[in-house]
């Protein structure tokens, strides 16, 4: 897997000096094209997953719509284009895709090899593991000797290895090549355990025949932090997307949501509300946007809040004092100031 | 006057035993014949037994089709769970682009409806006319199904074919790959046969290259290396991408069956044909190709199938065909947990396709073998 990285990692760095040449700004592209081209996966549930409209949504296809409302003032007008993991970063330097918002994890080889940039995080996930609730287990630790279900081939299969050997605890890896074979293989016993990442341990649960025989481990060995991708070479892009995701948790955190944004807009007293909105200051117009920029992805999205009750409450991942929760209540999700 | 008084009459044949005739008879040969089938017999009544009754009471009897959501479904666990089928049936055939505009749907519906009109006929033996139906099929129908599918042109909205799926794109994909792998793979077949060292050493290089080529690199790089060289805002489609690899990776898979049928050809039809003063091309398309053809069409059509299962691969280049559709449908909020449904349904579409092309195949054989035995 890390040499295929690295042959990527070359691939795309040979389509970046390519495409950068030629590139008119991302921004004016989009502008003229009228349309955001967003790569997300397309078969996750609570990240982007055709609903039964035929619409992308989720925590990954909202924030591809918060984007191109901010950009474009219409939150439909959104082409999404699935990508599988081996091809994301390639489509991005290509330049088939604007932003590539496909639960991607932020590392420092992908941010300083593969010329691309990472902007904010939409959602904080973490290894963890995932056992009978019959079984009374109560910590990793209680998994010495255990078989444990793994996707093999990814870098689950590896976190787990290093977390074990450095614990001292042994166990027996059972290797599937899907994530709904490591269900099947959970609930049919072949296994004690399961581990993946959180947001899919949930969603694997909320697919078995009764979500309440399992429960999950407190323990996440795992740092993953998932947030969109830009080309890098593009300052102004990278300012935009990542601002928008500021402008999300900035109106949580003043209480802005879609349903009251208007009120807002025109009653509320507060000056950090008013420079969001846009009836005051020139944030928009900094980054090349319209002065309405936020007040439309807020109107027509939803604030970081909205959006994760919308789409990743359902899979069972509570928000209340977890790490995706606002840095007030005890999460780590900050914003800097919209000023 | 006649000398024999006692006249010779046939007395009726006795009918046979009851136990040699009608179903018994059969059920005692071939099922009870023996121990050994006896026992054979009694293992697979006992695998039937244990399997379908089973299989059926979730997928039939028990099964959920009332209601548009999945609360139907969740409630009643023990079967299956052809609603979301019922409510997801747009997205599987026709992909997400005509589900969200639904007031588009009919223009893939007319296209499947217009290839039935043209393909219904040309099963059908008796039907006049073949040779231009099949032209109109070959030629007509991709130009048709481009302007109608794919739109832009008489007021029709256009759909990007990236935003085409589910049995839509595997179906074009498909077509185009059969349709013009065929000549292709003809001509190179031919010209692995030629005599003319550049020709030949091209066609043989043509065909071992994408001959030792997986399907699936040949569609990573069509997907990921191609678009690196062109600059960024040339954007060439990544389904006439897919088309493109495809198609060169059937034609080869075509010519090595067509050139079975050609090394099957008698030497003494060449010079024949060589002694009536025809040339090289009058030669090939009137003696020998309609010969070598009808000896390979049951591994071009096996080619042919292989390569309808085949372009499930395109999901690797993320094209949502009708297995990553049924798939994706399956992972989204509302019907997760639901995908054996979704397989299931992707696999009797599939199966249907196959089964038809073979049992046309088998047809197709067998009518032109009936007419060499009586030529």
């Amino acid at each position: 897997m890390k040499k295929f990285n690295l042959i990527l990692g070359a691939v795309a760095l040979i389509g970046f000096t390519f495409s950068s040449a030629a590139t008119a700004s991302t921004l004016e592209e989009v502008q003229a094209r009228g349309t955001l081209v967003c790569g997300v996966d397309g078969g996750v549930a609570g990240f982007a997953a055709p609903n039964n409209d035929g619409r992308m949504v989720g925590m990954d296809a909202s924030t591809c719509d918060a984007i191109a409302a901010a950009v474009l003032g219409d939150a439909n007008a959104v082409k999404y284009v699935p990508l599988t993991a081996a091809e994301r970063f390639t489509a991005l330097s290509a330049g088939e895709i604007d932003v590539l918002s496909r639960n991607t994890t932020h590392t420092l080889t992908r941010d300083a090899t593969l010329g691309v940039n990472f902007t904010y995080y939409n959602f904080i996930d973490g290894q963890g593991f995932m056992v009978a609730a019959a079984d009374g287990l109560s910590s990793v630790d209680d998994l010495d000797g255990a078989s444990i279900c793994v996707q093999s081939g990814t870098t689950t299969e590896l976190n787990m290895a290093d977390y074990f050997r450095n614990k001292g605890l042994d166990f027996t890896p059972v290797g599937y090549s899907t994530s709904v074979g490591t269900r099947e293989g959970l609930e049919g016993g072949a296994c004690d355990a399961i581990t993946s990442d959180a947001s899919q341990l949930a969603a694997i649960r909320s697919e078995t025949s009764n979500p309440s025989d399992w429960t999950m481990l407190p323990e996440i060995i795992s740092k993953e932090p998932l947030g969109p991708v830009v080309r890098q070479g593009d300052d102004q892009w990278l300012d935009i997307v990542t601002w928008t995701l500021h402008a999300l948790i900035n109106a949580e955190e003043l209480g802005i949501d879609s349903s009251n944004v208007d009120e807002m807009r025109d009653n509320s007293p507060n000056p950090s509300v008013a420079r969001i909105v846009g009836s005051e200051g020139e944030t928009g117009p900094s980054l090349g946007l319209s002065q309405d920029w936020a007040y439309q992805a807020i109107k027509q999205v939803g604030n970081y809040g909205e959006i994760y009750e919308r789409t990743i409450e359902p899979l069972g991942i509570a928000r209340a004092g977890s790490v995706n929760d606002l840095w007030s209540r005890g999460g780590i999700i900050y914003s800097p100031p919209i000023r | 006057m006649s000398l024999n008084s006692n006249k010779f009459e046939r007395i009726p044949d006795r009918l046979p035993p009851i136990n040699s005739i009608g179903w018994v008879a059969w059920v005692k040969q071939n099922l009870f014949g023996s121990v050994s089938n006896t026992l054979i017999t009694l293992l697979f009544f006992y695998l039937i037994f244990l399997y379908i009754p089973p299989f059926l009471d979730w997928a039939v009897f028990n099964a959920n089709i009332s209601g548009t959501d999945r609360s139907v479904c969740d409630d009643n666990k023990s079967g299956a769970c052809w609603t979301f089928v019922k409510v997801r049936i747009e997205q599987l055939l026709f992909g997400l682009y005509f589900t969200l505009n639904p007031d588009q749907t009919w223009r893939p519906i007319l296209a499947f409806i217009v290839f039935a009109c043209l393909l219904i006929p040309l099963v059908i033996e008796r039907t006049p006319h073949k040779k231009w139906l099949l032209l109109t099929l070959i030629i007509l129908y991709p130009v048709f199904f481009v302007s109608v599918v794919g739109g832009g042109v008489f007021g029709i909205p256009e759909s990007d074919a990236s935003q085409w799926g589910g049995l839509l794109l595997t179906f074009a994909l498909a077509f185009v790959g059969i349709v013009l792998a065929l000549p292709l793979g003809i001509l190179l077949a031919l010209g692995r046969r030629s005599k003319m060292p550049i020709v030949r050493s091209f066609s043989i290089i043509y065909i071992e290259f994408w001959r030792g080529t997986p399907l699936i690199t040949i569609l990573f790089m069509a997907s990921v290396m191609l678009p690196l060289f062109f600059p960024s805002g040339v954007e060439f489609d990544k389904v006439v991408r897919a088309m493109i690899g495809i198609t060169l990776f059937q034609s080869a898979y075509t010519a090595e069956a067509v050139r079975g049928g050609l090394q099957a050809i008698d030497k003494g039809q060449t010079e024949a044909s060589m002694a009536l003063g025809m040339g090289y091309w009058q030669q090939t398309i009137f003696i020998i190709l309609p010969q070598a053809l009808r000896i390979s069409i049951p591994s071009i059509v096996n080619t042919f199938i292989a390569l309808f299962k085949d372009t499930s691969l395109v999901s690797i280049i993320g094209l949502l065909d009708l297995l990553k559709i049924a798939q994706n449908s399956s992972r989204s909020l509302d019907w997760n947990g639901y995908d054996i449904e979704a397989y299931m349904f992707a696999g009797l579409v599939f199966w249907m396709f196959c089964f038809g092309m073979s049992m046309y195949s088998q047809k197709l054989e067998r009518k032109l073998d009936t007419d060499r035995n009586t030529e």
